[in-house]
């Protein structure tokens, strides 16, 4: 690993400032992807800024009835607190499922956004990776790509982003609030992680220097039904081959409003926007989750080797589906 | 020594005992244990926060050891397994159910199950649910472990002897 300097900052704008001034920055918060990528030697930062000692781990209520979830919450906080797991079942679900005990008493929210792709050749220094090397081609694309993208993929980049947590933030129309050099600002959830292009290098539209401050999660989606299931090679303890997020409200027998989002098929938690529509004032019938799943993955573009991730995420959404359904009618989750 | 800018003064309390040493910014947690305080219960598995061998509690808190840069930790409180039952000669309620319970066989894990077991049963205590919790349980209650808590809650700490079963019963043995 490469010597770094080390500065910590006791506010926003001191850690952005120090950011602008020291070349070859790179923010530091739970450091459970960041210092794993160090000694790799995928990350040499030449400082890091350590943003764990600013004022923005509180889950807070906002006028209106949003919550605003500081960047500097733990996994484990956030998705244990009482707030999250009563108005939004599918974030504290998705955090849950994702890695393990000790990582997520480590891990934050900003930087549970800000991680980076699992894929092998991005992480081995020995192989071709767009993404960590632009321009020296991509190892998975023609090699172990099982695990990879089905959406959404280009000739640059099949990777997918990890994270259970954005997939469930994008469902529940969640926004991710940056403050930076130019000010602060927010962006939707869905819109903060990019699909690869032939920009893979850059996973996110954060702009540089700019440091993740918090993440909102809307009045209008609090206290609906929703939840998050995972498929994984083990029970416990791995990233998802794919998962799904859904938030649904149904109004005089019919859908009234669905957020469905897809983890492990994207460079980016995928919103699944044509399903949504389909769903739009249809009857809750499984026919109907069947149909809205099929059009959304109509889209998809499978690789050699993982097809099977197609009828998998079908399956979890029309399961999901059906059983918030239940939650809703009933009253009580199935 | 490398620059003066890559290293810093950093006082961590090592199981109740403070310790100020100047640090090279790419220490981690687990390295100064063992190798600057002699501590060598935790240990170095994968060094990559896969395996659970490093855990320890920082603040209370059971954390991957080989993931945290022992600068950035100044003013914590860190314990260890050597730390888990404090001054007395009694072992730890924990470590005693792992000696009558077998619960190991080369032995390499254990300092990581043990100090990751007393994490889950102050996180359970505190009322944090898990992946495999109800989930209409009362938010903020304290959360009973059973068999298929105690294994996902430890899902994070591997045993490639594969004494698994053991484990979990030498946990479940200490659950109030």
């Amino acid at each position: 690993m490469k010597e770094f300097a080390y500065v910590r900052a006791g506010s926003v704008e001191e850690a952005t400032s120090a950011y602008a001034s020291h070349t070859g920055a790179r923010y530091l918060a739970g450091g459970t992807n960041l210092v794993d990528l160090m000694k790799l030697g995928v990350e040499a930062p030449a400082a890091l800024i350590d943003v764990t000692r600013l004022p923005l781990d509180t889950v807070e209520e906002l006028p209106g009835g949003a919550l605003r979830v500081g960047a500097m919450v733990r996994n484990s906080d956030l998705a244990a607190h009482p707030l999250v797991r009563d108005r939004y079942p599918a974030l504290s679900q998705a955090v849950f499922a994702g890695a393990s005990g000790q990582l997520r008493n480590a891990a934050t929210t900003g930087g549970n956004l800000l991680q980076r792709t699992r894929c092998p050749y991005f992480q081995d220094l020995s192989k071709p990776c767009n993404k960590r090397e632009p321009g020296s081609g991509c190892g998975a694309r023609d090699g172990v790509h099982r695990d990879h993208a089905v959406l959404g993929h280009s000739a640059h980049c099949i990777a997918t982003h990890p994270s259970d947590m954005a997939v469930a933030l994008t469902a529940l129309d969640g926004r991710v609030e940056l403050a930076g050099p130019e000010g602060a600002r927010s962006v939707a959830a869905a819109d903060f992680h990019r699909l690869p292009g032939d920009r893979p290098e850059q996973d996110t539209e954060i702009r540089p220097g700019e440091l993740v401050t918090g993440v909102v999660l809307p009045a209008a989606t609090a206290g609906l039904p929703s939840a998050y299931r995972k498929a994984r090679d083990r029970a416990s303890y791995a990233f998802a081959l794919a998962s799904v997020a859904v938030v649904l409200r149904l109004e005089d027998g019919v859908v009234g409003h669905a957020g469905v989002a897809f983890g492990a098929l994207a460079h980016r938690p995928w919103r699944a926007r044509r399903a949504e529509e389909a769903l739009l004032g249809a009857a809750p019938t499984r026919a109907a989750f069947e149909h809205a799943a099929d059009l959304e993955l109509d889209a998809a573009q499978p690789l050699r080797d993982n097809a099977y991730k197609v009828p998998l995420a079908r399956n979890l959404a029309v399961d999901v589906l059906s059983r918030l359904t239940d939650t809703a009618l009933t009253g009580r989750a199935s | 020594m490398g620059n003066l800018q890559h290293h810093s003064r950093t006082t961590l309390r090592v199981n109740g005992k403070p310790h100020t040493l100047t640090v090279d910014h790419r220490r981690v947690l687990l390295d100064l244990l063992r190798e600057d305080l002699g501590l060598t219960g935790a240990k170095k598995g994968c060094d990559h926060g896969q395996c659970g061998a490093c855990t320890v509690l920082v603040d209370g808190r059971r954390v991957n050891s080989c993931l945290l840069f022992a600068v950035a930790l100044d003013g914590c409180e860190v314990t260890t397994v050597e730390g888990l039952f404090g001054d007395g000669e009694e072992p730890h309620p924990l470590q005693r159910a792992f000696l009558e319970r077998d619960a190991f066989q080369c032995g390499y894990c254990t300092p990581g199950q043990i100090c990751s077991a007393a994490g889950v049963l102050a996180e359970a205590a505190a009322g944090h649910p898990s992946h495999v919790t109800d989930p209409v349980a009362p938010s903020g209650e304290p959360v009973p472990l059973d068999r298929e808590e105690i294994r996902e809650r430890l899902s994070g700490n591997l045993c490639r002897c594969g004494a698994y079963p053991r484990i979990a019963e030498a946990v479940e043995d200490v659950i109030p």
